[in-house]
């Protein structure tokens, strides 16, 4: 299944990377170059096969609901790229704008 | 629109709603890590490496929220699962700090459960499909308003827990919809999991609204209904959805299917600008959090401890206290006003007479002061305190309605109060036969009719007396007088 | 170029006594630092070291002298991976995007090594987000291997391997994904050592692939491994994943015998295509350990090829999910653009090298709807397959298995383009992250002159056996391990 250039544009649009045309197309064609090496995965018999979640684990522990927080020993002012009055500032976005549209 | 004109639509045309319910559950701290979940911090200030997102970071699950979870699952009757799987849900947005919503999805913590909203013409039961309930995080807060180009982000509320109701598409008016709410919303205040106030956000609602005609039984193409800020406004805006749904399916036309945003000052739904498609949320198991195991045990015992839920109450104040529907309906529809007025009628003994001041002076002074009767100043104990000193004579109704109106304001025993402001029931000849000759003397020509015999002017007279004596007479007493000294 | 750190044990027992000072410690290994790293070929294994927090440090292990149990590292110089949080110094995993971004808070693991009485020493230079095996793709360019100034450290904890190789360091700590500990220490000459999943908090380490990370540990010898993962071991109620398992003295492991132990000699990690030199030196290694007493069987572990496809699916599904909080919104770069969407397109594209854009791409895809089952839920499925290969083997009464760490000696810098090719660098390790059992690399000789590593793996938690037997190889081997 090779990955064409608007594959590329389209899962890097998904991932919030900006792509030039040049540099997807030698994106798709590096992914093909390793995705020829996954398709390998499609014939392996795996059927009645769980798939494998939380390799070891014996389920999720819990804690209490208390505090304290889990404190900032340094605030949140020396590593913001822009702050104001508390908040994080990004570019205007309408009240009603969503996730796909940002 | 009038409800006149959807009655003729809904002739041909049938309404198949399924809503999604996000409730915010009322934790202390949040639900991956220990922050203070409360509102109303200065922005950001309720935050750690875990909820800013820092690199490195780890969410560690919140006991309180799976049990409360769990709680409201259970009380919507689904099945709670010994293993569910928490899933990294992933959008960009700025209020969503890893760029992924922790979330459940083909594993989620309870399924098939169901909500009864009440009976049809026909009185047969309204049964409300919930496909499932599942835990989340909350998202922070985007404030678009507050500085020129730019949206402020404040990360507070980012992390606090949420359960996510699922119902089936088994909704067929608006006013289903509003009643499923409502009983949403009154089984989850009896479980004390939420605030479910949609004011405030800690209640949302989401719909998906599609339209069929009569008969056909597949589904049509469905839109998502978002921006619903009241119960009122989930039913206009099916109303109006729906509507337009018909339109274009009555000339041959397509409904796209795609979210819809509500405006409530306007009353339209409006597309949003949201392309359909482009967004794939790329579900995966969260790797960060091995599976929640809930043992059988565990949950029997939750199970267990649910308290009584609204339509178990409602059956019970019918029978145990022989109340109607209607007095039922207003004395449950609040827990707290329910324990309230059962506590009330246990101790004074006359559950009728304990309803009707609970449904009457107690809820108006509440619905006046907008106070909840968890902070009211009348305990039930005093409330009930009261009732038996108006049916042991020691004041009067009348004066009972003075004393409960200082209760409310001091908070002091009902006895104190009369003793204090003078409202004890006076039952002394000497004082009632004085207060009955002033009166006469005030209302010579109705004292004369009673004395010829015109015995509705009794009433009047005894009335006159009550209001000179400032609600002390006994009234019983006052007729006889009445009789004895005019007729005799 | 090659000085070998004094231990860590003759460190810590030299500090508790009071013939060494830790400040003193600290400064030698800091002027070894910088005469390594200086002129143009200079290794680049530090992009961050404060002389000023080192005293701090220092002070603070001298402080243990008065305990009644100083720290199992009072005074010992330990360096850190570039992708594990420090307070004090940048954590930037090799990335522009988090070019000068100071960590709030401390990873657990730091915070073990100085109550432990080590002292933090410098953030070593690193593959991009720990994604690549040669120390390479890193924003701060790449870093050369100690022993052989033209050819990498292996990765991606290249930095740290090269400062224990270069004899700065006894002890570094590194982080796995696929093999990132233990292939550098093999292409270094040194130990390293991959815990069980779980075995070690991952609170702090900045995630690359969190159903497969883990924090390693590198060590001169076996002993100076054994000592740093005892210190950073242990249940940790920060990390939902790290295990309430109790945690051994590993230092102690030495003690037992290797006489009986079951050592499986899996045939799909000796191919036919394998540079006979590297076998004999692992038959070699295997001859010692029989003549030590224990019993070399011939065990298979079926699914093995399919073990990097499946680990190219999973970790940069992981990664791409991982990676979004890196958006230029609470911390780090942001290039500003046009509007939000501008922002974010701007912020990432530049802040991320290109094998990291290549992964979040491949990620992301394999995650797409249309491509979830055929990739990612199969390769899940195929994980499955690989951890029942080991369960089986361990079942069958096999205690260990050993294999040789990677198919090559350290490659000359710049010989792999071709992004498969490097990763399959990781062909004899990524087995060890996708079962979550552990593993580790020593020296068991070199050839040309170039390291080659061994490696041991054990079942879940048994990092005991592990370190038994690699305590006893490396006694063995003595100085056939560096010629």
């Amino acid at each position: 299944m090779p990955i064409s250039i608007a594959d590329v544009h389209h899962i890097a649009s998904l991932a919030r990377l900006g792509l030039s045309d040049a540099r997807a197309a030698a994106m798709a064609a590096e992914l093909n170059g390793i995705v020829v090496h996954l398709d390998a995965l499609a014939n392996v018999d795996t059927a009645g096969v769980e798939e494998a979640i939380g390799v070891g684990a014996r389920g999720a522990p819990v804690r209490t609901d208390n505090g304290p927080p889990i404190p900032l020993e340094r605030a949140i002012d020396a590593f913001a790229p822009n702050l104001r009055d508390g908040f994080f500032l990004v570019p205007r976005l309408a009240s009603h704008e969503s996730a796909d549209e940002a | 629109m009038t409800g006149a004109a959807l009655e003729q639509l809904l002739v041909d045309w049938e309404m198949v709603v399924g809503l999604e319910v996000h409730v915010q559950l009322k934790t202390r701290t949040k639900v991956f890590c220990p922050c203070s979940a409360e509102f109303g911090a200065a922005p950001n200030s309720n935050t750690c490496p875990v909820c800013l997102a820092l690199p490195g970071a780890l969410p560690v699950l919140n006991a309180k929220a799976v049990e409360l979870a769990t709680r409201a699952a259970l009380a919507l009757e689904c099945t709670v699962q010994p293993v569910s799987i928490f899933a990294r849900k992933n959008y960009f947005y700025p209020d969503s700090p890893k760029g992924y919503q922790i979330s459940q999805f083909d594993k989620p913590l309870a399924t098939d459960g169901r909500v009864m909203i009440g009976s049809r013409a026909d009185r047969s039961p309204i049964r409300i499909g919930v496909t499932r309930v599942h835990i989340e995080e909350d998202a922070g807060k985007s404030v678009h308003d507050r500085y020129a180009g730019a949206t402020a982000i404040d990360l507070n509320r980012a992390g606090t827990p949420l359960i996510e109701i699922v119902s089936e598409p088994d909704l067929r008016t608006p006013e289903q919809a509003g009643a499923y709410l409502r009983v949403l919303k009154q089984i989850l205040e009896y479980l004390e999991v939420s605030d479910v106030n949609m004011e405030q956000g800690s209640l949302r609602v989401d719909a998906n609204v599609s339209a069929r005609r009569r008969g056909e039984t597949t589904l049509g193409a469905k839109t998502e209904v978002k921006n619903l800020n009241s119960f009122s406004g989930v039913e206009r805006a099916l109303e109006v959805e729906f509507t337009r749904q018909v339109g274009v399916l009555r000339v041959g036309g397509t409904v796209l299917q795609e979210t819809m945003l509500w405006d409530a000052t306007t009353g339209e739904v409006r597309p949003s600008r949201a392309k359909e498609g482009s967004h794939d949320y790329r579900y995966f198991p969260e790797p960060d959090l091995p599976p929640l195991i809930l043992s059988l045990a565990w949950i029997a015992k939750m199970q267990h401890d649910l308290p009584e839920l609204p339509a178990a109450r409602r059956a019970r104040f019918a029978t145990d206290y022989a109340l109607g529907p209607y007095d039922v309906d207003v004395l449950t529809a609040n827990p707290r006003v329910a324990e309230y007025f059962e506590s009330v009628a246990r101790t004074y003994g006359d559950a009728k007479v304990a309803a009707n001041w609970v449904m009457g002076d107690v809820l108006a002074q509440l619905r006046a002061s907008g106070a909840d009767i968890s902070t009211f100043r009348v305990r039930p104990a005093d409330l009930a305190q009261l009732l038996d000193l108006v049916s042991g004579g020691v004041v009067s109704r009348t004066a009972a309605r003075q004393v409960f109106g200082r209760m409310v304001v001091t908070g002091d025993p009902p006895g104190q109060i009369a003793e204090r402001e003078g409202l004890l029931q006076v039952d002394d000849d000497a004082q009632l036969l004085a207060w009955i000759e002033h009166v006469v003397e005030e209302m010579p020509a109705e004292a004369e009719r009673f004395r010829a015999g015109e015995s509705r002017l009794q009433g009047v007279l005894i009335g006159a007396v009550m209001k000179h004596s400032g609600g002390r007479a006994d009234p019983r007493k006052v007729a006889q007088l009445l009789v004895a000294q005019l007729r005799a | 170029m090659n000085i070998a750190s004094p231990s860590a044990a003759s460190l810590r027992d030299e500090s508790c006594e009071g013939t060494r000072a830790p400040s003193d410690t600290a400064r030698n290994a800091l002027a070894h630092a910088t005469a390594v790293g200086a002129g143009p070929d200079g290794l680049n294994i530090f992009v961050a070291i404060d002389e000023e927090e080192l005293d701090a440090h220092a002070k603070q292990a001298t402080e243990q002298r008065s305990d009644t149990t100083p720290g199992l590292l009072m005074g010992v110089p330990v360096a850190l991976k570039d992708n594990l949080a420090t307070m004090t110094l940048p954590t930037t995993c090799g990335s522009r995007i988090l070019a000068g971004y100071v960590s709030p808070y401390e990873a657990t693991v730091v915070r073990r090594l100085r109550e432990a009485g080590a002292m933090p020493f410098g953030k070593t230079n690193m593959d991009e987000f720990a994604m690549g095996s040669s120390t390479e793709h890193s924003a701060y360019g790449p870093t050369r291997n100690p022993l052989a100034t033209d050819r990498v450290p292996g990765g991606s904890s290249g930095g740290s391997a090269a400062a224990v190789a270069a004899g700065i360091v006894p002890i570094a700590l590194g982080s796995e994904t696929g093999g990132s500990v233990r292939q550098p220490a093999a292409f270094c000459g040194i130990v390293g050592v991959k815990p069980t999943y779980g075995r070690v908090s991952r609170f702090g380490l900045v995630a690359f692939a969190s159903s497969l990370d883990q924090v390693g540990v590198f060590g001169a010898t076996v002993d100076d491994a054994a000592r740093g993962l005892r210190v950073i071991a242990g249940r940790d109620w920060r990390d939902s994943t790290c295990a309430d398992v109790a945690v051994p003295d590993y230092h102690l492991a030495g003690a037992s015998p290797v006489q009986g132990m079951v050592i499986g000699r899996p045939k799909e990690y000796f191919p036919a295509s394998l540079d006979p030199r590297i076998r004999a030196r692992c038959d070699a290694a295997l001859d010692h350990l029989r003549s030590l007493g224990a019993i070399i069987r011939d065990v298979s572990l079926p699914h093995t090829d399919l073990a990097v496809p499946a680990y190219y699916v999973i970790a940069p599904a992981e990664a791409s999910s991982n990676l979004a909080r890196f958006d230029g919104v609470r911390y780090g770069m942001r290039v500003e653009g046009d509007g939000l969407r501008a922002m974010y397109d701007a912020t990432r594209s530049q802040g991320f090298g290109d094998e990291v854009t290549r992964r979040i791409l491949l990620g992301t895809w394999v995650l797409s709807a249309g491509y979830h089952e055929a990739y990612y839920r199969q390769a899940q499925r195929v994980r499955t397959l690989i951890a029942a290969d080991f369960s089986a083997v361990f079942a069958s009464g096999v205690h260990l298995l050993f294999t040789p760490t990677a198919p090559s000696t350290a490659f000359p810098l710049g010989a792999k383009q071709e992004p498969y090719d490097m990763y399959l660098s990781d062909i004899f390790t990524v087995t060890a992250n996708l079962a979550g059992v552990p593993a580790m690399s020593q020296p068991i000789g070199r050839v040309d002159g170039l390291p080659v590593g061994g490696q041991l793996i054990a079942p879940h938690f048994d990092e005991m056996a592990m370190f038994t037997a690699a305590y006893a190889l490396e006694k063995a081997l003595g100085a056939e391990a560096r010629t």
